[in-house]
């Protein structure tokens, strides 16, 4: 396809925390100068533990919120600023899935309208145009027409996320953002979803940012995969490479910590120390702390992503070598 | 919201005719639903709902159903007691009719607190939704004109204003409409500022929504429950206020007449001729009695998580 979708250069977003009522307000880098691309039709999964600004980065690439630093280019064309009508016409090329699908939708309307309010907000079609599209998309998340004049209390969690699954692909957008789209459903529900998501996705060329802490699912899902740790991306790869042979040494522990049949438990390595607290990040490289593998360097120097062969990009001393050294300090 | 109830029912017994075993399962569905929506209305309920109709009624019949006109004289039977052939429920000292003018009144007071009971709600939500929006200096402007209001009292202001600005039936409305605005813009702040962290309004923002319609379409039907049950606190509220001001002289003025009004100058007959002010003052009482009591089963009926 001619040209990346959504180019994402090095955006930056800290939050100002107050540890209690006096206490000294200290800046929270959620995220820090992370650079996506996705071209057309691709999806990638963005994976991290919670507090790794996984979400924020997804909020900000969907446009939601300014970057502090760096640039969020659609289609070519810059970000408009939240809330301005250039902004909200913008909202019909690009979606959000939310976690919470009950929470997301309005409990005091019937579904049919919910879905219908997209295309009412951005004054598409006739009435009844409107009508038949919101039958059609009822039909594309699998559910029927029957449903639609139920309220969000009366279906089920699976039915639900279909629902807002739907009320998102109603302006036939280009791009969708999914934050932890299934992580609030049943196991088995959250197949049937990840399954329906994969198929519209490549039914309609949908350009995915698939946001999950589920190593599984954004396996099943994406064609690109990029790790956060601590607001920072450490490995981004293609999907099958990089959960096959991960480089970095947090990437090696999330893998070998999500189950996968006909291998070893014996393998998996169990990372020491606390979780990542954002407010209190390490010098030199983050991870460096409850890395199994860190040297001293890791502790003063902070290692920038760096190319490692094919797609493959890996912020890590240990894995980019001497070479990349030298790189890095001109 | 009830459109889309009967869209619903609708839906249902359409679907009902296919398939006897679907039929029985939606019916019992209809069923379980008819139950969960229509609970039975308790006796004091249906008892306070047929007294506030009746009010109404005959605010907007008191001139068909009075049989005297209210400032009508009839001099031969004055403080005639109630039970009078020609007066059912007596006459005052210049021998109009009590009834009649209760009739009157009752209207009077009713457009009085509808009026203001409707400019207080609306203009409270207005300012709390532009609080909740803007946050910032706007919203520190709304709570500190809502804490100016609550910690004034409101019968001095009244007195103030009317001593200024002398009295009409529109002035006294639409000051009494500055009555308890801001508990509404309180609650409505603080309501949309919790509605606006939450899923669903984030959700139609990032859809493409005017805040308009956010606020209007979404956030409103959704914390309507709660400034409904506000209103039918503030609506006996303003009667009672209403009755005060005209008890001191300085709400409606003679020869218009309202509840207060009544039971303000029937006071000085009080020994001798009790009716003329017991009938309105319990009428007040009964009608703010029947507002609360739908007010409190209204919460009970409205709250979302119930449902």
């Amino acid at each position: 396809m001619s040209g990346p979708l959504v180019e994402v250069s090095s955006i930056s977003r800290s939050y100002s925390m107050r540890s209690g009522m006096f206490g000294r307000s200290t800046a929270v880098h959620a995220v820090d100068r992370v650079s996506l691309t996705m071209r057309k039709g691709e999806t990638l999964g963005l994976v991290g533990e919670s507090g790794s600004g996984k979400s924020t980065t997804g909020r900000i690439v969907l446009g939601l919120e300014p970057p502090d630093h760096g640039e969020v280019r659609f289609d070519g064309k810059p970000m408009a600023t939240p809330g301005t009508p250039a902004w909200r016409a913008q909202r019909a090329h690009m979606q959000m899935i939310f976690q919470d699908p009950l929470g997301a939708l309005d409990r005091r309307l019937p579904v049919a309208a919910q879905i219908r309010e997209p295309l009412d907000i951005h004054g598409l079609g006739t009435p009844l145009e409107r009508e038949e599209r919101v039958r059609e998309l009822l039909r594309a998340v699998e559910l029927t027409p029957a449903h639609g004049v139920r309220y969000p209390g009366a279906l089920s969690g699976g039915q639900r996320q279909r629902i807002v699954l739907a009320r998102a692909l109603a302006t036939k957008p280009d791009f969708l953002v999914c934050d932890e789209p299934v992580s609030a459903l049943d196991v088995s529900i959250q197949a049937q979803v990840v399954n329906l998501l994969a198929d519209l996705q490549a039914q309609l060329a949908l350009t995915l940012l698939f946001i999950s802490h589920d190593l599984r699912v954004v396996r099943q899902i994406s064609n690109v995969v990029a790790v956060m740790y601590l607001g920072r991306i450490v490995e981004i790869g293609s999907a099958d490479d990089l959960f096959a042979r991960p480089e970095h040494p947090y990437t090696q522990a999330l893998v070998s910590a999500s189950p996968a049949p006909g291998r070893r438990s014996a393998g998996r390595i169990v990372l020491a120390g606390d979780p990542p607290n954002p407010a209190a990040r390490p010098q030199g490289c983050a991870f460096h702390p409850r890395c199994p593998r860190a040297v001293a360097r890791c502790a003063s120097e902070v290692p920038a992503l760096s190319h490692v062969g094919g797609n493959r990009q890996v912020a890590c001393h240990l894995v980019t070598g001497p070479q990349a050294e030298t790189r890095d300090a001109a | 919201m009830t459109d889309a109830t009967l869209k619903d029912t609708k839906a249902f017994s359409s679907e009902a005719d296919s398939g006897s075993r679907k039929e029985n399962a939606l019916k019992l569905e209809s069923n379980v639903r008819r139950r969960v929506s229509l609970p039975a209305i308790p006796v004091s309920v249906v008892l306070a709902i047929g007294w506030i109709v009746a009010m109404l009624m005959i605010a907007a019949f008191a001139e068909k159903i009075a049989p005297y006109g209210y400032t009508q004289l009839d001099l031969r039977n004055r403080l005639a007691a109630p039970g009078n052939v020609a007066h059912w429920l007596g006459t005052d000292e210049l021998g109009r009719d009590v009834l009649s003018r209760l009739l009157v009144s009752i209207r009077i007071s009713l457009l009085i607190a509808f009026g203001a009971t409707a400019i207080s709600a609306i203009v409270g939500t207005t300012l709390g939704f532009l609080a909740a929006h803007f946050r910032g200096p706007v919203e520190q402007l709304v709570l500190m004109l809502s804490d100016f209001q609550a910690s004034m009292p409101f019968l001095i202001m009244a007195l103030a204003v009317l001593a200024f600005f002398g009295n009409s039936l529109p002035l006294l409305i639409g000051l009494m409409g500055f009555f308890g605005w801001e508990r509404y813009a309180r609650i409505a702040r603080g309501l949309a500022i919790s509605a606006n962290a939450q899923g669903y309004a984030a959700a139609v923002r990032q859809l493409g929504a005017t805040p308009a319609r956010i606020y209007l379409r979404h956030i409103l039907p959704n914390i309507a429950s709660t400034l409904i049950v506000s209103t039918t606190l503030v609506f006996p509220e303003v009667i009672l206020m209403e009755s005060g001001l005209s008890f001191l002289g300085l709400g409606v003025q003679p020869p218009m007449t309202s509840l207060g009004n009544m039971v303000g100058y029937g006071r000085e007959y009080l020994t001798r001729a009790p009716w003329i002010m017991l009938a309105p003052a319990t009428t007040i009482v009964v009608t703010t009695l029947a507002v609360s009591v739908i007010g409190d089963w209204l919460r009970d009926r409205l709250d979302p998580t119930l449902q």
